[in-house]
């Protein structure tokens, strides 16, 4: 297991390492599907600049990041390549440690499952076998280290790779039980990009699940952990933005950031779905349309923890991949994070009939994102219409990968119990080279 | 969604499509044939039409009257040409001032990566001359070039005559709204590479060239004219540019329209407009006007100075005169009152035309008819070397198979050989799919040499034969029947000896475009088509 992840990563790392030196690096780094507004590179080193003439960073409206960001390049600036390629490898040598200790105790699990019949017939063949689940958390990593899309976005040095590597610690954390650091590492992903506000739930029901405490609103029990988790987690954020208030001296930060992502002032093609509403759209309308676009990010978080409650697990992958679609400025950065994933319930696969169609349409729509805009911009054959059928055809296909795993679930219920174990493990394997 | 996801009649539709796939295979392939060639059928074209936004060419008039005054300027310049023994750059200048222009020079040069032998040479280096006549009542914001190459030896002296009795002529006009460069490139592409990258501010070949010091404002439009004779028959109209991208449609209607006003001949790739298009003779013409604007343009190289505007967003075409000894001679003023009112005459009505480019289309292949053309000789030269290691790593991937058969996993065995055969497949098709995209001509020869060949091919297929199928319809040889057909029809054929040669000519040059100017025919040819006919390669011999 060692062998196979460490030439991996050495796969992995030249590989990034080659790009980083050849010209496809400045290519790359302009391409819209993968830089966005909120996370180019070129911008904090703007920002950098404008903080180093005593200049507040967000004037001149350029620098959408946070301050805690600012400061952590502030020291790094440097070694930025090497802050890009090397962070999570420390994650990952713990992640091997904790994936022997799990193993152990899913199998122990399963052997007495079976004997005591407590499988139904059906689901027999959904049992995961040693042999599979020795490999999954080696196929996370594989799934997300050699993914083009993290290539890309590293190799563009987006800090979008940063925040994958919150939201990976996070879950990580949450998964060991710990709640206190759960709370902090939430903290933290909301402070950088507000939609992980919505992984306060499922992480909130995997903490009842584990402490057994039942969900049920009138025990007292439910709301004691509740409102000490949500202690622990606004408490935090308060602390974190009292931070950057005074890092910075003013609260600039807040309409920059936060103003900024909630807004969408900027139109800039990509990935999502907003520019081109919001581009064509008449002004008389454009609060309405911001708060439709918004709320729809937030609120599938309601129905999906009442069905899957007793999932927690799942619910977080389902949360993680809705803001990576919905959100106001995804990258193909977000969308590398939940991929990363589906090897966790690729015992799901042998009913996934249609990932071969999906995988096809991404594929292909990921190879005309950079024809489409060239005959727009460059050649004036297309317009705006061409590129965005793409991206609409994109976040279908992404949209219709991440349904089908929930129909199949809901299908077969029986038989999950262990997954979580699995996706802690595979968890650590996939945190997160940025 | 219910067709997805109901599982009976998802397995109905798979058994359907999997029983009738090669039916369903080749039903598509032949209509695509088919439907591809009925673009040269009358009926199914778009008549040439002005859009509603565009100043109908019959609201200018044209006054034009100083051909014989261009005439003698062509053949001052042709003295001046010999004297200097390359471009006369103070003539021009000094010429340029006398008509009130500001007149600007630029100087470049470039190192070939290797020796050209075409056009003999390896250190380029030139100077472009260029005058500015700014407009009289418009801010500067707009501009419009006007440019004629400086070749060697007897060619274009009559279009830098045209372009400086032009000037003259315009100095006296007082409706000008934007400025008007009139530029004389040397070394024709190159220079014009220079010209255009040093107006931009772009360096994307890696040529060295002088800032410019005079600037007009965004371009939006340019003519490019080569005239090389003093009797001119009619005039060809040249719309292909660099990566096969062509200007706005409504250009071509536009110059069409002029001509036809004035009783002129315009051809398209050199041939005439037939009215007989239900004969089988006229469909034949028409199938071969079409099939020499997809050879043009499936090459990738600009076939005019104008070829090089078109990746700056400006819309852009060449005319050439040609003189076929047709009984009906067009004089120099009827050609300057054609070629150049067409200038006042095109000129004023390219504003309305960039306009109409919003609804005009600039993806389209013309089948318009027949003449003659000057064949242009290609001796092979140094850059064999270049062009036979080329071929030489081509030729070697062919023994690929046998080293890799070991390392492959899976191999020996039926899955492993699908697998790879489903996954070139689907990169073949997005390959195609957006090569077509970019170059239709270009995606659509390749898709007919390579499609029918790599859907079929298996391991448990007579070894011998289909390896010669497959080489004989590789990316290779596919250039070398274009280079066959073409020469047909232009009505030169070559022989085989000839067709060799010209063939590692088109190699070289392909290099050479891809170098200079960013062609991106050859890069694709060698870095994706090629691996991609390497797997199929492989899984021939599969064992």
């Amino acid at each position: 297991m060692a062998a196979p992840l460490t030439l991996l990563l050495i796969v992995a790392v030249t590989i990034r390492a080659v790009l980083f030196r050849s010209s496809l690096a400045e290519l790359i780094s302009e391409r819209v599907e993968v830089v966005s507004p909120l996370n180019a590179w070129k911008r904090v080193v703007e920002g950098l600049a404008l903080l180093d003439l005593g200049v507040s960073p967000y004037s001149g409206d350029v620098f959408h990041e946070t301050p805690l960001m600012i400061y952590l390049f502030h020291f790094t600036v440097d070694y930025a390549e090497i802050v890009f390629m090397v962070s999570p490898y420390f994650v990952d040598c713990l992640s091997c440690l904790l994936a022997s200790l799990d193993r152990a105790k899913i199998f122990r699990k399963q052997k007495y499952a079976l004997e005591s019949d407590r499988y139904p017939a059906d689901c027999l063949e959904l049992l995961r076998s040693p042999k599979e689940m020795f490999y999954i958390p080696l196929k996370v990593a594989m799934f997300y280290l050699l993914n083009p899309f993290t290539i890309l976005s590293c190799v563009a040095k987006s800090t979008c790779g940063l925040n994958n590597a919150i939201i990976a610690l996070f879950i990580f954390c949450t998964l060991k039980g710990s709640a206190l650091l759960s709370g902090i590492l939430l903290a933290l992903a909301t402070y950088q990009s507000i939609y992980p506000l919505t992984l306060f739930a499922p992480a909130l029901l995997f903490f009842l699940q584990r402490l057994y405490i039942p969900v049920n609103l009138r025990r007292s029990s439910f709301w004691c952990f509740t409102l000490q988790y949500a202690f622990i987690y606004v408490g935090s954020l308060v602390v974190i933005t009292g931070l950057s208030f005074f890092l910075l001296g003013s609260w600039d930060f807040i309409p920059s950031v936060y103003g900024f992502i909630f807004s969408v002032p900027d139109l800039t093609p990509n990935i999502g779905l907003f520019w081109y509403f919001f581009a064509e759209m008449f002004e008389h309308f454009r609060l309405f349309f911001i708060c439709v676009f918004q709320i729809n990010v937030f609120f599938y978080t309601i129905p999906l923890s009442i069905k899957l409650k007793e999932h927690p697990v799942f619910l977080i992958f389902m949360q993680i991949a809705i803001i990576s679609i919905f959100k106001s400025y995804p990258t193909v950065g977000d969308v590398a994070l939940y991929m990363a994933f589906l090897p966790a319930w690729s015992h799901l696969y042998r009913f996934l009939r249609n990932i071969f169609l999906v995988s096809c349409v991404l594929l292909a729509c990921s190879a005309l994102f950079p024809v489409l805009w060239h005959l727009w911009i460059y050649a004036g054959s297309a317009n705006s219409n061409f590129y965005y059928a793409i991206t609409l055809l994109f976040n279908f296909g992404q949209t219709f990968l991440i349904i089908r795993p929930l129909t199949r679930r809901r299908k077969h219920p029986g038989g999950f119990d262990n997954e979580v174990s699995c996706f802690k493990s595979s968890v650590w394997k996939s945190s997160l080279k940025s | 969604m219910g067709l997805l996801s109901d599982p009976n009649r998802r397995k109905a539709l798979t058994n359907l499509l999997t029983r009738l796939n090669t039916p369903i295979c080749i039903v598509c392939y032949l209509a695509a044939i088919v439907w591809f060639m009925g673009l040269a059928f009358e009926p199914f074209t778009l008549r040439t039409y002005m859009s509603e936004n565009a100043m109908g060419s019959t609201m200018v008039e044209e006054r034009f009257s100083s051909g014989e005054r261009a005439l003698s300027l062509a053949k001052e310049f042709d003295a001046h040409k010999r004297k200097a023994g390359g471009m006369p750059v103070e003539w021009l200048v000094k010429a340029m001032q006398a008509r009130g222009l500001e007149v600007f020079t630029q100087s470049f040069s470039r190192k070939l990566p290797f020796p050209d032998e075409n056009k003999e040479r390896y250190m380029v280096g030139g100077r472009n001359v260029y005058g500015i006549l700014r407009a009289a009542r418009a801010p500067r914001t707009e501009a419009l070039v006007i440019t004629a190459p400086c070749s060697p030896g007897n060619s274009n002296n009559q279009a830098v005559g045209l372009l400086l009795a032009l000037a003259q002529y315009f100095r006296n006009q007082i409706y000008w709204a934007k400025d008007i460069i009139f530029l004389v490139n040397e070394h024709d592409l190159i220079g014009m590479q220079a010209w255009l990258e040093g107006y931009h501010h772009t360096n994307i070949t890696g040529m060295e060239y002088s800032p410019l010091q005079g600037r007009a404002g965004s371009i939006q439009a340019a003519l490019a004219l080569e005239l090389s004779g003093d009797v001119i028959t009619s005039l060809d109209l040249i719309l292909e540019g660099l990566n096969g991208q062509l200007p706005n449609l409504d250009l071509t209607n536009l110059f069409y329209a002029f001509c036809q006003k004035l009783g002129a001949l315009c051809t398209i790739q050199g041939k005439l407009q037939r009215n007989d298009w239900d004969t089988a003779e006229g469909y034949t013409h028409a199938a071969q006007t079409m099939m020499l604007m997809v050879l043009k343009q499936a090459c990738g190289r600009s076939w005019g100075d104008h070829g090089l505007f078109l990746r700056y967003h400006i819309e852009a075409a060449s005319i050439r005169g040609i003189n076929s000894f047709r009984h009906y001679k067009t004089d120099a003023t009827t050609i300057g009152r054609l070629v150049f009112p067409s200038s006042p005459g095109m000129l004023t009505v390219l504003t309305p035309v960039v306009i109409s480019h919003l609804t005009g289309v600039a993806l389209y292949l013309l089948p318009v008819h027949l003449q003659e053309m000057a064949v242009e000789h290609f001796p092979v030269s140094e850059t064999e070397a270049v062009v036979l290691t080329a071929i030489a790593i081509y030729t070697a991937g062919l023994a690929l198979p046998h080293n890799t058969q070991r390392l492959l996993s899976g191999e020996g065995t039926e899955q492993g050989w699908k697998v790879l055969k489903l996954t070139a497949l689907l990169y073949l098709a997005v390959l195609l799919g957006c090569t077509a995209l970019i170059n239709f001509s270009l995606g659509f020869i390749l898709a007919v040499t390579l499609v029918p060949i790599t859907a079929s091919i298996t391991p448990h297929m007579p070894k011998a034969l289909c390896a010669l199928a497959m080489v004989l319809l590789s990316p290779a040889f596919t250039i070398l029947y274009c280079v066959f057909i073409y020469q047909e029809l232009i009505e030169a054929p070559v022989s085989v000896g000839e067709g060799w040669m010209l063939f590692l000519s088109v190699i070289s040059q392909g290099i050479l475009d891809h170098a200079l100017y960013g062609s991106l025919v050859y890069p694709l040819l060698a870095l994706f088509i090629y691996p991609c006919w390497l797997m199929f390669w492989n899984i021939l011999f599969w064992n």
